[in-house]
């Protein structure tokens, strides 16, 4: 009985303590979620009556005249994006193919280590790099080089994701295949390969969608164009820059616009990152589980 | 091993058969298309050293100069001043380390509460969406957070939550002084806005791969829900929890755009968190392009150095944390 009485007190705060804290780690993921609302919402309350096809279409104007569009900027990061997959695709897709079909047990920690770390280098860091790679050597800023530094921020991202997904892919498919007399290259090709597909296609658009934002690395590369440009030798405009620029300017035309900007690139990087996730349900993802 | 030696005492059977001259013509073939796949992926994958190298070499040419020019005092001055020619980084190392403090500060507990939320307390159709909210809201640009930053964010910190906070703990060093909105203060909160989904992720990974024997057993001592968590789970998962929140620092570190559009950017060391600060990834991004001379942008490249320098560090730690928490737990499960 005593021990009856002396437990009721300390059980009933337990319980208290229970509650409390629960709904304190409720309080906190609400806190997360927070800032996500708040941007969106700003941006649309802020953009969205900013959007419409001259926004799309035009060149900005000059300092002082209201009006124009960010046009250059679509289409530069767009471009911008092209060359980046030409860099990144190839080079991340295949060492990730390395990673999961050969290489020995030391060498392939090595490179996952080398890769996780590069995917912690700072954004404006390759930058620099960049900058003294190709912008010097080449004498101006170019889109060449900006296409370049989002190219490399991709492989590391690419060759993590399609080594993750290959190792989905059940043994007894590569092991049917080799049963069969077929080369391991060609089973990796034929048939490794496409029953990881939609896993790699993932990983790649999330890396394009990751780098997509990026403007610290393409502040010394790019540079950012007020005008038309397709040559990949000179300067080119990118969304993120545009925002950027026009965010520190005083003009309070440029501010909406760049609120018109910043709308259509969250777009664009949330559109990504909510479609791939109906893409990767991939077959094998259950299994794991 | 073993398995490749049950192989070869076998292989003499097979290559007695009538069939062998096709097979070895068969495996000259293959071997060669093998070989040549095998290479091309394997240099695609050493890139990744490649890239390493390159990193490391560019911004040690680029920062010759200034490493010469200065020595190791360039890590310990706090002149910043283009025109005598006179470089040091210790105001924009002083400002990275405490805008990371602060972010720390904020980010770690949210995040930890929210990975124990979406693990072990929430309804499973919550959690499934609160995830992809935190996974969207990694994914929005640096530059994006500071655009809102500028305009929302600093004047709402301007008008409410910084005089709220100079009234109550204006008795500390920290919260005195004028009040300009753009401070390191609204730098470290945005910092931890973009490190939060981070720390949240990689907690909640953590906290899955648990194994649920821990959570059962303190179960059926009585123990309430909150008391499993405590003492089953996190204490449990402590070591991987802390390699996660290396990992957030890691990123806080080297966060540039949104910090640069609202730390205020004046190289200066000083106590109260109200005052504005510059960052190393900040004074590169603002500087770099009007960088003029040749001494100049060396000691921004030296910048660059250091901050590559505390990052990999940070980063190697973050991972090999990380990695030394999953291997116990990995390894028996397979």
């Amino acid at each position: 009985m005593q021990a009856a009485t002396a437990n009721a007190p300390n059980h009933v705060w337990r319980k208290c303590k229970n509650v409390i804290m629960q709904s304190l780690t409720f309080v906190c993921a609400i806190l997360v979620i927070t800032p996500l609302v708040m941007v969106f919402y700003h941006l649309v309350w802020q953009g969205f009556t900013s959007i419409n096809w001259e926004f799309f279409t035009q060149l900005p104007k000059p300092t002082g005249e209201t009006g124009g569009g960010i046009g250059n900027a679509i289409v530069g990061t767009f471009i911008l994006l092209a060359e980046a997959a030409l860099v990144g695709i190839p080079v991340g897709v295949l060492g990730g193919v390395y990673l999961s079909e050969y290489g020995s047990t030391r060498l392939n920690w090595a490179i996952r280590f080398a890769a996780d770390i590069l995917n912690g280098v700072p954004s404006i860091t390759w930058g620099i790099v960049v900058y003294a790679l190709m912008v010097v050597p080449m004498h101006g800023f170019s889109a060449l080089a900006g296409g370049v530094v989002l190219g490399m921020m991709m492989i590391p991202l690419v060759m993590r994701t399609t080594e993750e997904v290959l190792q989905l892919v059940p043994n007894g498919y590569r092991e049917a295949a080799l049963a069969l007399g077929i080369d391991k290259w060609k089973s990796i090709i034929q048939i490794v390969i496409p029953a990881a597909l939609r896993g790699i296609v993932t990983g790649i658009l999330l890396a394009l969608a990751r780098v997509a934002g990026e403007t610290a690395p393409l502040m010394f590369t790019a540079l950012g164009n007020q005008y038309w440009s397709h040559k990949l030798t000179e300067p080119m405009a990118a969304l993120p820059l545009q925002i950027f620029n026009y965010a520190i300017s005083p003009y309070d035309d440029w501010h909406r616009q760049a609120w018109a900007g910043a709308l259509i690139l969250l777009l664009l990087v949330l559109t990504t990152n909510v479609g791939v996730r109906f893409l990767a349900r991939d077959r094998f993802a259950k299994r794991k589980h | 091993m073993s398995t490749e030696g049950v192989a070869r005492q076998r292989s003499p059977d097979f290559s007695q058969s009538r069939r062998q001259p096709t097979i070895v013509k068969n495996s000259v073939r293959n071997r060669f298309g093998d070989r040549a796949f095998k290479l091309i992926t394997l240099v695609m994958a050493l890139s990744i050293f490649a890239l390493v190298v390159l990193i490391g070499i560019e911004l040690l040419g680029g920062s010759g100069k200034a490493i010469h020019k200065f020595g190791w005092h360039f890590l310990f001055s706090s002149s910043w001043d283009p025109i005598s020619d006179d470089y040091g980084a210790l105001p924009f190392i002083f400002g990275t380390i405490v805008s990371s403090a602060i972010a720390l500060v904020i980010a770690v507990p949210i995040s930890v509460a929210t990975a124990v939320y979406l693990t072990e307390l929430a309804p499973r159709a919550l959690s499934q969406v609160l995830i992809m909210f935190i996974e969207l809201l990694a994914a929005v640009p640096s530059v994006i957070l500071g655009l809102w930053g500028v305009f929302v964010m600093v004047p709402w910190l301007r008008s409410h939550l910084f005089p709220w906070l100079q009234d109550h703990l204006g008795f500390l060093p920290l919260f005195q002084g004028p009040i300009y909105g753009v401070s390191m203060l609204a730098g470290g909160i945005i910092v931890a806005i973009m490190i939060i989904p981070i720390i949240t992720s990689v907690s909640r990974e953590i906290l899955q791969s648990v194994p649920g024997l821990q959570r059962e057993a303190a179960y059926a001592l009585g123990a309430t829900r909150w008391e499993v968590t405590r003492i089953a789970v996190l204490s449990y998962a402590k070591k991987g929890i802390f390699g996660a929140v290396i990992l957030g620092l890691g990123r806080a570190l080297g966060e540039t755009m949104a910090v640069t559009m609202v730390i205020g950017n004046s190289p200066q060391i000083v106590k109260s968190l109200f005052a504005p600060g510059y960052t190393l990834s900040s004074v590169i991004a603002n500087e770099f392009n009007e960088a003029t001379g040749s001494l100049y942008p060396s000691a921004l490249f030296e910048i660059g150095l250091v901050l590559l320098g505390v990052t990999v560090l940070v980063n190697a730690l973050a991972q090999l944390m990380l990695k030394a928490f999953a291997g116990p737990i990995v390894k028996p499960q397979n």
